[in-house]
């Protein structure tokens, strides 16, 4: 029994990770209709921004607010320069340029802070704050976090006059031009909210994976997961969809220990983690694209 | 490069006309890759990909043969290294190998790293008779000179190193339980097979064996596996990243049993730091080179030595990375292997160099344990000594343990 | 696009065959590590039509041939390994195998669009290295250990090397699998498969039945991929699970866009391209750092990307689309087109 809670526990402390990436793709999907394949790696380098602000002598916060900040104009900027002009591109070009982007980060990340593992602190004290021998104090600290952030974009979107903008830029760009919202404007601003989110998403994840350069390759197709399971168009949906994951990633792996347990037979386990991802992602897909909690789009001809 | 034929044939014909009553000198002869002016030596690193942190062992390597160049080169001829980013990927690694003998013609390969990687090289190398020393992997069949004789590993191989732990464990812990937590590949069962042949007869005292993936964000479900095993004793084959992160897991979860951390991972920086110094006191591993973060060795010439030339070759490099010492001992090797060599630089007097030394001091390695290799005995290195993590650092304790074979 | 000019195209296969045969007379140019490497760039060539014959012909995005490719290789190996199979007979096998799974993943893929199946597909790629190793798999996989292999050898006692005859071997593959899509595209099937790239619903309208085009285009492109993988098997000598990882896909989508969407020509520069700058990124670097005096280090990723970003606005028809635009708008500038279309100016200003 005590097992089952800790691989609960522990599930819930990866599905939070999962949580604050799948957020960040929820982003960008709901501003500007694409997938970005690059969000992880983007994620990664500017948790490294934070990691060099950081050894320049800032403290963790300060560190960690201007790196959200740097990112966030990083993203608008690589909205306005790089996909601007392929607004009106076929899928293929955006999906090649995402992919570039991605082969870009990662690198150049390799290549300016090279491929050691490094520390990074948490900003969370150290005792008396998590349940001891099932969650951690840190990984409490991130499901939280990641609940914060998710209550203020809920707040930005529903009750700002700049949130309904960019809903309405997002939902029907014909119409919310005529009212006079700056449509390019606002599909940057997406592109700059996802990148800060994907940004704290990063620098809270880091402390539990280590900082290195790939560090955010196998979260990113879990975090993937979560966000199809919730449901790509909602971001309420997306957190609870990496939590779920996060869980059923454990689960997995323990119902085949048991098993293994029982009868001596390894049919599934801990190798396979991936695959499960993989088949969740195109289960998913195919038999409820929407998600949990998305909307069905339907497409008029 | 022509063939050696011809210079060597020259080359008695030359001496023959020009002895006469003068005692003839050495010959010079050479292969492909060495001239009166230098030595090409070929190297493959994965420079990029997933397996990028050992990259800097061949950056080391590049500074530490700059260094040799800077010192006037060995017998007078300058070193021509040659490396080459495979990316830890097999297919790579064969095209780049072939290059180095095919077009760019080295004499040989030095300490090419990984084992997927080396074995899809291992029998074409060997079928051109290039000589593929001192290969970077601890995989133990590295040293089998009867059907690979051209091939040679360099490191204490993962298998004598389970061995070494095994029978520590039988020895020291009574009625031990034993939990195995393993990267799911190639480096990770070879210590799992040395492992169970180390305990032999007491192999069913593995109560839990689970794996791990690269790609795995956390290993926190595992340990948790492992703790409900009941074991009080966790056997830790795992890299630095996952290793920091397993330890300090199962610190949290309140698991204390004895751990046995596999040598890959036995870093100060890299592992115990970032797992928490609290979690990890009283860990084992084996030890070869002299951990530079180990304050025993402040004041020792070697590590002196050592730090001088990081000073001055590698300035950004990490003063706590072992990686650093691992590099600077195998070149040091390599260069005595050549300088024993003189002017008979070809392939096959080459393998037989570095298939001849006796007792040699590498600078690096742990006092008491030197190089010593054979025609029959591939394996330079094959002495380890425990250490027992204390404080913020490593405290050997022990004598060297040593598996030579004759 | 049309199709390559057929004069060149033989004269192109005439000097595909003699040059190796030159190898007594030019040893050092014809060498057998530059006959390798161009079995390499065959080998590519073939995945990378393979991911043209489905992204380029037919529209369905896909990040996920390292997949297919993965697939042909083991099947290969398996085969020699277990089976003793020898190795010709291995790549119809491989074909029939990847085939199948490419139908049976392009079954599910048909409710998928744009970034959902280049999300589908993506998962994919990054989940088969995990798949190959397995355990109930693993004997037939070897495992992480992967399996060795031999490479070719000469039949028939021919006086070539293992390499040239390599070489051929790649290269007669490569022509007949050329030819064969070749023929597919410009019959019927083949505008069908076109007409569902470019207007899908029209093409639906008008009677194309799209699932069974759309998964069997699927079915043909993971053949044509998996061929390359059981030929780079016996290349290679050895396969393991992680040379087939995600950046395998990334690669494929380089050559298919350097070379071209929708180019045969294209898919063979493509190819070619990315074996090159592959094998050429350690001197790139080092030009980058000793030449340009940059402190980074420049690998092949870095490049990869930026290059593909810099195409999606350059050349997003690729080196070969670009050429063709570039040969077109040249000799529309002289002959008597450009008379006709100078009077017609005339006529309608003034």
């Amino acid at each position: 029994m005590e097992q089952f809670l800790q691989q609960i526990a522990s599930g819930l402390a990866n599905g939070a990770i999962y949580a604050c990436v799948a957020l960040a793709l929820v982003m960008i999907y709901v501003s500007t209709d694409h997938i970005n394949f690059a969000q992880g790696e983007m994620a990664m380098f500017s948790t490294y921004i934070s990691w060099q602000l950081m050894s320049w002598g800032l403290s963790f916060w300060v560190a960690f607010i201007a790196a959200v900040a740097f990112s966030f104009m990083l993203g608008v900027l690589i909205e306005r320069v790089i996909l601007r002009p392929l607004h009106s591109a076929p899928v293929l070009s955006i999906v090649v340029v995402f992919i570039g982007l991605l082969a870009i980060c990662n690198s150049v990340a390799g290549a300016i802070w090279s491929y050691l593992i490094k520390e990074y602190p948490s900003p969370f004290p150290k005792s008396s704050f998590g349940i001891a021998g099932v969650i951690g104090p840190h990984q409490l600290g991130v499901v939280i976090v990641t609940l914060i952030v998710l209550g203020l974009l809920f707040a930005f979107f529903r009750y700002t006059p700049l949130g309904l903008a960019m809903r309405a830029a997002a939902q029907n760009p014909q119409m919310a031009r005529l009212v006079g919202v700056r449509v390019d404007w606002m599909l940057a601003l997406g592109w700059g909210l996802a990148a800060a989110v994907g940004a704290v998403a990063g620098i809270m994840v880091a402390h539990i994976v280590y900082l290195d350069p790939n560090m955010m390759g196998g979260i990113l197709l879990y975090a993937f997961a979560g966000a199809l399971v919730g449901g790509i168009g909602n971001p309420g949906g997306a957190v609870l969809g990496g939590f779920i994951v996060g869980v059923l990633e454990n689960m997995v792996a323990f119902a085949g220990n048991q098993i293994e347990k029982a009868t001596g037979v390894y049919i599934i386990g801990n190798g396979e983690k991936l695959t499960v991802a993989l088949i969740i992602v195109i289960f998913v897909l195919t038999v409820k694209p929407a998600g949990l909690f998305g909307r069905v789009v339907v497409k008029r001809v | 490069m022509k063939t050696n034929r011809r210079t060597f044939v020259g080359g008695l014909s030359a001496a023959a006309m020009l002895s006469g009553s003068r005692v003839a000198f050495a010959q010079k002869k050479y292969d492909d890759g060495a001239t009166d002016k230098e030595i090409k030596i070929g190297h493959t690193n994965p420079y990029s990909g997933p397996a990028s942190s050992y990259g800097v062992i061949g950056k080391a390597e590049q500074a530490y043969w700059k260094g040799v160049n800077d010192r006037g080169g060995i017998n007078g001829r300058m070193i021509n290294f040659i490396s080459l980013d495979d990316g830890y990927s097999p297919p790579k690694t064969v095209e780049m190998v072939r290059q180095l003998v095919e077009q760019d013609k080295v004499l040989c390969l030095f300490n090419t790293l990984g084992t997927p990687t080396n074995t899809a090289i291992h029998k074409y190398v060997n079928q051109k008779k290039i000589p593929h020393l001192f290969v970077a992997t601890g995989a133990s069949k590295w040293g089998h000179y009867k059907e690979f004789p051209w091939t040679m590993g360099y490191q204490p191989d993962y298998h004598t190193e389970a061995v070494i732990y095994a029978k520590h464990i039988l020895a020291n812990i009574k009625d031990a339980k034993i939990a195995v937590l393993m990267q799911n590949d190639d480096y990770g069962k070879d210590y799992w097979e040395g492992f169970k042949d180390g305990l032999g007869k007491e192999v069913s005292r593995v109560v839990k064996h689970v794996t791990y993936e690269v790609t795995d964000p956390t290993v926190d479900s595992q340990v948790i596996q492992l703790k409900d095993s009941g074991a009080n004793v966790f056997f830790n084959i795992s890299i630095p990243k996952f290793a920091a992160q397993s330890m300090r897991k199962a610190a949290n979860i309140d698991w204390k049993p004895a751990i046995y951390l596999n040598n890959v991972s036995g870093q100060v920086t890299t592992t115990m730091k970032p797992a928490g110094f609290e979690n990890v006191q009283g860990v084992i591993t084996a030890a070869w080179l002299k951990d530079p973060t180990d304050h025993q060795w402040d004041n020792d010439e070697e590590m002196k030595t050592w730090r001088e030339w990081m000073a001055k070759y590698n300035p950004n490099g990490n003063l706590g990375d072992v990686n650093y010492v691992y590099a600077y001992s195998v070149c040091y090797l390599m260069e005595q292997t050549l300088k024993k060599c003189g002017d008979n630089l070809t392939r096959e007097n080459l393998m037989h160099q570095a298939a001849s030394h006796q007792k040699l001091r590498v600078p690096g390695l742990l006092p008491g344990i030197t190089v010593s290799t054979g025609p029959t005995d591939y394996y330079p290195v094959q002495a380890l000594q425990l250490q027992r993590f204390k404080g913020e650092t490593w405290e050997l304790f022990g004598d060297i343990m040593h598996a030579e074979s004759s | 696009m049309p199709a390559f000019p057929k004069t060149w195209l033989w004269g192109l296969l005439a000097a595909a065959f003699l040059i190796p045969l030159l190898r007594p007379l030019l040893p050092d140019l014809v060498s057998d590590y530059r006959l390798f490497l161009v079995s390499t760039m065959i080998i590519a060539s073939i995945a990378v039509l393979g991911l043209n014959l489905l992204t380029g012909f037919n529209g369905q995005i896909s990040l996920g041939h390292s997949a297919f490719y993965a697939v042909g290789a083991y099947t290969a190996a398996i085969l020699m390994d277990k089976l003793d199979m020898p190795y010709y007979a291995t790549l119809p096998i491989a074909a029939v195998v990847c085939f199948i799974v490419g139908y049976l993943f392009g079954l599910p893929a048909l409710k998928l669009e744009g970034h959902y199946l280049a999300l589908a597909t993506f998962a994919l790629a990054l989940s088969v290295p995990q798949i190959l190793k397995y355990k109930w798999l693993e004997d037939l996989t070897g495992g992480v250990q992967g399996i060795v292999l031999s490479k070719p050898e000469v039949p028939f006692g021919l006086p070539l090397t293992e390499d040239q005859w390599l070489y051929y071997y790649c290269l007669v593959i490569m022509v007949l699998l050329y030819w064969a899509a070749a023929n597919i595209l410009n019959s019927r099937s083949g505008r069908a498969m076109m007409a569902i790239r470019d207007q899908y619903l029209a093409a639906d309208t008008m009677g194309i039945d799209t699932s069974l085009y759309k998964t069997v285009t699927f079915g043909i492109s993971a053949a044509y991929t998996g061929i390359a993988g059981a030929l780079s098997a016996s290349a290679i000598a050895f396969v393991a699970p992680d040379s087939f990882n995600f950046f395998l896909s990334i690669k494929f989508l380089i050559g298919l866009v350097v070379g071209g969407v929708g180019s045969l020509a294209g898919s063979v520069v493509g190819g070619i391209f990315y074996v090159l700058v592959d094998n050429s990124a350690q001197a790139l670097s080092t030009f980058v750092k000793n030449d340009l005096g940059l402190p980074f280090d420049l690998s092949a990723y870095t490049v990869f990307g930026i290059l593909l970003i810099v195409l999606m606005y350059l050349m997003p028809m690729g080196v070969v689309g670009g050429v063709y635009y570039l040969a077109r708008s040249m000799r529309t500038m002289r002959g008597p087109q450009a008379k006709e279309q100078a009077t017609l100016k005339q006529r309608v200003s003034g």
